[in-house]
């Protein structure tokens, strides 16, 4: 499943480090970036790159909450509902976002456009209530924002990821 | 009373990112002052005198910190904590996004202070646009000679990597930080050994935040004693206070340390119109919530432990009248369940078993012992957890329910059978098959 470039990053990138394994969480962030989310096969074949049992990768993806090992939209909405956005009134937009969706929070649209994330903080409390719409912070929002927000949503790569193929080292 | 703008002089301008206007503005001077003309021991020495505390939570003297290091190791390494996670703490996407070199040079000068050849950053994995900002500083920042094989001609090496996390806030806790570095997940390590000892890949490391490495610039180009200067006699120099909720204007906000929470709350505008202030945290989530009464109370380490809570991260969490304590426990107890790692059984089910009771009551299927029974759970959760997570957890709930008791007693009396019901059982507990009766059982006495 993952091209031979894509696996030639995840071996360089392993070089940067004096240990390998440290390459994995960046190399399985590559991985989702490409693929959508990180079914098992994709999963294996991480392994056999770091000469790792399957079983220890998939402990990573189940630990960190921005691996996915089940299909997820192309475009990731991360609701903010600590606190700050609390208190601000995150929890009616997270309503009023998924009745416009069609879907319950962490759900998925039937076309595979949209997941909602509900969140805890974002890091962006200046900017309460906020999304994190695939890799932008947006906020403050008011529900009349939504639609917009979608929309422009619709117009990026989507499939988020800190670390892409080529940017890094 | 204006801002005191040190760290945050250079934020509003959208070109300080590029390098040669960072450079243009003073960065990288405090390396040429330092790199190869003061002993790596003096940098330490200046930032001990200073009396800089880390300002990722904990306020541990940062020079301190450092003189850990064993003497006669070949191999250290430096680790920025950038995996801001901590409710309402805002501060560090701030530095990182809109003045990337002011860390850069700080991790420079800190790396030669503890003779690291390479060093990290831990990006939390949601700061997509600060992780590819910072990745271009760097690439600059080699490009410029700042970074790299010998320095400036100084004969010091470095490279610095920014890593990315994947979405666990217990990462921020310096040792899980060093197992999710290393690969595996982020559960926190037992101390001792102290990561200055036995950190990354077993080497000496030191984890500093990324606003304490920010201040090492200023403390190298001003000395110690210019540092001292502002603030109190313990909690010296600047501090980013970070305002959120019910004001008119949330944001970052640079004064001293000691300033008055009512000051900064003025910067940020005051509450919100025609709402008057309930109860504050004043830094972040994992400390005891103060109330009105503490309005004017210093903003710094010692004042705020002498109430009986914590800096923190010094963010201030604003709530008005407007707010439900229950609403307000409930989901912070949440926050801290869906972040236990599970490591530790205190913590894992102790959360949990919270929840569950703030939701019964939540739900007005409360009933007075249940109470009671928070109280008892928070407090041996904080008492016997692994890691300090759940010693954050408790807190924020016991103190709003200190202060606040009439509001949760409100919910209970609104279930009409609370007087009869005894205490519900939180978790099923352990029923001995053999004599249907639990945890006592005379087969072990024998």
């Amino acid at each position: 499943m993952l091209s031979e470039e894509i696996k030639n990053t995840i071996l360089d990138l392993q070089k940067r480090y004096p240990v390998k394994r440290s390459a994995l969480i960046p190399s399985l962030h590559i991985a989702q970036h490409e693929v959508g989310y990180l079914p098992e096969e994709v999963q294996k074949e991480i392994a056999d790159l770091f000469e790792l049992p399957t079983t220890e990768v998939m402990a990573i993806v189940a630990f960190y909450d921005m691996f996915h090992d089940k299909p997820v939209g192309k475009h990731h909405i991360h609701v903010c509902k600590n606190i700050s956005c609390m208190l601000r009134g995150c929890d009616s937009l997270l309503q009023k976002l998924c009745h416009k969706l069609d879907i319950e929070p962490g759900g998925t649209t039937n076309d595979g456009e949209f997941t909602v994330i509900p969140s805890e903080c974002l890091g962006a409390c200046d900017r309460a209530p906020m999304f994190i719409v695939d890799d932008e912070v947006v906020g403050p929002i008011k529900e009349e924002d939504l639609d917009a927000i979608l929309q422009q949503a619709k117009k990026g790569h989507g499939h988020p990821s800190p670390v892409k193929r080529g940017q890094h080292g | 009373m204006d801002e005191t703008r040190i760290l945050l002089a250079n934020v509003d301008d959208p070109s300080q990112i590029n390098i040669d206007t960072a450079i243009s503005k003073g960065a990288y001077k405090a390396i040429e002052k330092a790199l190869g003309k003061m002993p790596p021991q003096e940098v330490t020495d200046i930032v001990t005198n200073s009396g800089l505390r880390g300002r990722g939570g904990a306020g541990f003297v940062t020079g301190k910190k450092w003189g850990f290091l064993p003497k006669d190791t070949e191999i250290r390494y430096l680790v920025c904590n950038c995996d801001e996670s901590e409710p309402g703490t805002f501060k560090d996407r701030l530095l990182v996004e809109k003045d990337p070199h002011l860390l850069i040079e700080g991790m420079i000068l800190a790396s030669y202070a503890i003779k690291s050849r390479l060093s990290f950053i831990y990006c939390r994995g949601e700061y997509f646009q600060a992780f590819t900002i910072l990745q271009k500083a760097i690439d600059d920042a080699k490009a410029k000679g700042f970074l790299g094989e010998n320095i400036l001609g100084s004969g010091y090496s470095l490279d610095i990597i920014v890593h990315p996390g994947a979405g666990a806030y217990i990462a921020g806790e310096e040792t899980a930080q060093l197992n999710s570095l290393e690969g595996y997940r982020a559960t926190p390590r037992l101390k001792p050994p102290f990561p200055a000892v036995a950190g990354l890949y077993s080497k000496p490391t030191i984890v500093n935040n990324v606003e304490t490495l920010c201040n090492v610039v200023s403390i190298v180009n001003n000395g110690a004693e210019w540092f001292r200067s502002r603030g109190t006699e313990k909690s010296a120099g600047t501090k980013i206070f970070q305002v959120s909720g019910h004001v008119q204007r949330p944001g970052c906000f640079e004064f001293p340390l000691g300033t008055p929470l009512s000051m900064i709350l003025e910067a940020a505008g005051g509450m919100l119109p025609g709402r008057s202030l309930k109860a504050f945290y004043p830094g972040g989530s994992s400390c005891s919530l103060l109330t009105k009464k503490h309005i004017d109370i210093p903003m710094d380490f010692e004042s705020l432990e002498q109430a009986k809570t914590a800096l923190g991260t010094a963010s201030i969490i604003v709530m008005d009248d407007s707010t439900d304590m229950v609403q307000v426990a409930h989901r912070l107890m949440q926050f801290y369940q869906n972040e236990s790692c599970g490591k530790c059984t205190p913590c894992r089910e102790g959360t949990r078993w919270v929840v569950q009771i703030l939701e019964r009551i939540k739900n007005q299927k409360g009933t007075v012992p249940d109470l009671k029974t928070i109280e008892q759970v928070c407090k041996s959760m904080a008492e016997t957890s692994f890691c300090p997570l759940a010693v954050g957890a408790a807190p924020p709930i016991l103190s709003a329910m200190r202060e606040f008791p009439e509001e949760f007693q409100k919910y209970i009396d609104q279930n009409p059978a609370h007087e009869r019901l005894p205490p519900m059982r939180i978790a099923y507990p352990y029923i001995d098959p053999v004599n249907s009766s639990f945890y006592v059982s005379d087969r072990y006495d024998r």
